[in-house]
């Protein structure tokens, strides 16, 4: 136990300051979003994820968003088992065939209003992958989608820079 | 070793030359299972089985095994006439082949004679029974049609037994798949998993793309192991267009190969312990991951250093002041490494959780055809790194953690060695890397010919095959992910184990959905 506290104590606050996003980084789609909408999210945003058939590098550094350099927590964000409880779904990969039926259900299954934000190049356009017999070729072949965060993988600022920015009031 | 010592008739088997990076050799459909027979006994594992469309040049179809012994590896091929598209199965001989022979059926439309689950595999009930997407007449463009269908659920049927069914979204931030108990109170009694879901068509579009280009593609298989399979794709090439790959450029492959597998198993080992509710480690390891992941940012201008592997070399070079940045990160991670394991080791809780959970016994682990992290905590001596050797491992040789105990520790044990050695390693490898050029120019393979290659990636051992066409194309690419092969294990794994344990064992052999699915 000791130990454990020696090494907490040694580690200290790692947390960086999330630099500012690319241009480049972010897409915003045209899909207009109430005002009222954006400040219901205003303190606390609780994101439903689905791998819509993705290589997995966009989880990797999904994940690594929560870890105590970038501590996504400290922005309210959270990661809820249930779509029930989710203000937004985040997806990524091009929409495999056999993932399609679970994705619009994961989609039905939340509440309104429904934030939609598709995390990696392959979520925009299928990305490598494309559009064949075993893929879709993008999330909005499937979901409605309110913004894009690009990249292959994007990196973890990009993706925190992106959630934000989905549901700042700018 | 000659075929007479092999005692196989393989010497009645015509040599395929068209193979490089392997030895192959044609034999007779009716004596397919009998060969394996043979190689079983002379203590050759399957590594993969796979079909060819052939039809426009021979009317038939090729269906390959691969073997290795040792360091030896060996195609054995068929030819099975498109009137009659069966073959003998391989399952009675190697249970590695009962998912490779169903998704042969699912997606080429070969019928395994003698196979005992006929069951679709990555194929689901909603497709066209007759979609064989890997026959070269099939529209990959076109989108298919849904049809109606069920999956034959495996069922165990008693007093008080009853079904837990998982996926394929999960609670976390991980791939899609489907997972199916039969628990009595809390004991599983079977697992069934189901997979597929990301399958996205990889092999197909690989024979959209020219041999270069590919190079991206492989690296989007499985992407946390970008690096590795990368570069099992880009030897396969260059075995087939006898390309030789510039000293410097195996060095700096290597690095790329050993950090890859410091970070994942840094991971890991942190999500392991999470699971047993210790998120301290957690939170550390996910540190020392993230420090490895900049340097490599640093180096090489891509966290995970996509696409930095092509044919013919590397993209990146690493100098003087890149090399001691490595240095001196690894040298701050591997200090803090130390006392995370020293807490580790002291933790009676980590102990009771993972101690005897999830055994995956050395017996099962030989029959299933593990590889990897999983072979190694279970018995198993394989490692590609010294089965098929390239630069620098002939000098810079790893060495292997074996453990027989086969439980979640060991599986976490074995990536705490590994991170040390391939510490080790990425050190010597900077002491001795020679100098040179990082790249040569990779010509395109002769139409016709085929190559193979192995590497071990931070999951095991990964296989590619391609066969190439005109200028550069690519007529059909088979890959093997660990995966294909250890997620047989998890099903073994877990019987007898409580339903609460499942996240645990499932972290510890964290398999690739992606890599499997393809
Ligand atoms: S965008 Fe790139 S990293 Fe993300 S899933 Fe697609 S291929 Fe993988």
């Amino acid at each position: 136990m000791l130990r454990i506290l020696h090494q907490i104590f040694r580690t200290g606050v790692v947390t960086e300051e999330l630099p500012p996003a690319e241009a480049h980084e972010v897409e915003l789609s045209g899909r207009r979003l109430e005002e009222e909408v954006r400040k219901r999210f205003g303190k606390s945003l609780t994101i439903r994820f689905v791998d819509s058939g993705s290589c997995n590098a966009c989880e990797l550094e999904l994940q690594a968003v929560n870890n105590p350099f970038y501590d996504s927590e400290r922005f309210g964000i959270h990661f809820t088992a249930s779509p029930r409880f989710a203000d937004m779904l985040l997806v990524t990969g091009p929409v495999s065939r056999n993932m399609e039926i679970a994705l619009r259900r994961t989609y039905d299954a939340m509440p309104t209003p429904k934030l939609v934000v598709g995390l990696g190049d392959c979520s925009v356009d299928g990305g490598i992958f494309g559009k064949s017999y075993a893929s879709l070729g993008g999330i909005d072949s499937v979901v409605p989608v309110d913004a894009w965060i690009r990249g292959c993988p994007p990196t973890p600022s990009a993706i925190l820079n992106g959630i934000l920015k989905a549901v700042s009031t700018k | 070793m000659s075929d007479k010592e092999m005692k196989i008739p393989l010497a009645t088997g015509a040599p395929d030359d068209t193979q490089k990076g392997i030895r192959g050799v044609v034999v007779p459909r009716a004596e397919f299972a009998s060969t394996a027979k043979v190689l079983k006994a002379e203590g050759w594992r399957l590594i993969a089985e796979w079909a060819v469309d052939e039809r426009a040049a021979a009317r038939s179809f090729g269906v390959y095994s691969a073997y290795n012994k040792g360091q030896e590896y060996i195609l054995v091929k068929i030819e099975v006439p498109e009137a009659d598209p069966t073959f003998p199965t391989l399952t009675k001989k190697f249970t590695a082949s009962y998912r490779f022979e169903r998704q042969i059926q699912s997606l080429m439309g070969l019928t395994p004679v003698g196979h005992p689950d006929p069951r679709p595999w990555i194929k689901h009930e909603d497709w066209p029974a007759d979609a064989y997407p890997l026959r070269k007449d099939f529209d990959a463009g076109k989108s298919l049609p849904r049809v109606e269908g069920e999956y034959g659920w495996f069922r165990a049927e008693g007093e008080g037994i009853f079904e837990i069914a998982v996926g394929p979204v999960h609670a976390g931030i991980i791939e899609p798949g489907h997972f199916r108990f039969q628990a009595v109170g809390e004991d599983i009694i079977n697992l069934e998993t189901r997979f597929g879901y990301v399958h996205k068509g990889i092999e197909k579009r690989f024979e959209e793309m020219d041999y270069a280009g590919a190079a991206r593609l492989a690296g989007r298989v499985s992407g946390d192991t970008t690096i590795a399979h990368a570069l099992a794709y880009c030897r396969a090439v260059e075995a087939a267009s006898a390309c030789a790959v510039p000293k410097r450029a195996h060095w700096i492959r290597a690095l790329l190969l050993e950090l890859e597998r410091i970070a994942n198993h840094l991971g890991d080992i942190g999500a392991i312990c999470n699971d047993t509710a210790f998120t301290f480690m957690l939170y550390q390891c996910a540190i020392l991951r993230e420090r490895v992941l900049r340097a490599t940012r640093d180096v090489f201008g891509h966290r995970l250093a996509m696409d930095r592997v092509v044919p013919g070399g590397v993209t990146h070079d690493v100098n003087a002041a890149h090399a001691a940045l490595i240095r001196k990160e690894l040298d701050a991670i591997a200090s803090e490494f130390e006392r995370l394991i020293r807490i580790y080791e002291d933790n009676p809780s980590l102990e009771d959780r993972l101690y005897s959970t999830g055994i995956l016994k050395p017996e099962t682990a030989k029959e299933i055809g593990a590889v990897g992290i999983v072979g190694r905590a279970s018995g198993q001596r394989l490692d590609a790194r010294v089965q098929e050797i390239f630069p620098p491992y002939d000098m810079l040789v790893p060495k292997l953690t074996v453990l027989t105990s086969g439980d979640v520790h060991a599986r976490a044990w074995v990536r705490i060695e590994e991170v040390r050695d391939s510490m080790r390693l990425v050190n010597a490898i900077l002491d001795t890397m020679p100098e040179g050029m990082i790249k040569t120019d990779c010509p395109a393979p002769p139409s016709g010919a085929a190559g193979f290659a192995t590497v071990e990636g931070w999951r095991g051992e990964i296989v590619y095959w391609v066969r190439f066409g005109e200028n550069g194309s690519i007529e059909r690419c088979a890959i093997r992910d660990p995966s294909s092969v250890c997620w047989l294990s998890i099903e073994q794994a877990i019987k007898g184990n409580i339903v609460p344990d499942f996240p645990l064992c499932n972290k510890s052999f964290n398999q690739s959905y992606s890599g499997h699915d393809l």
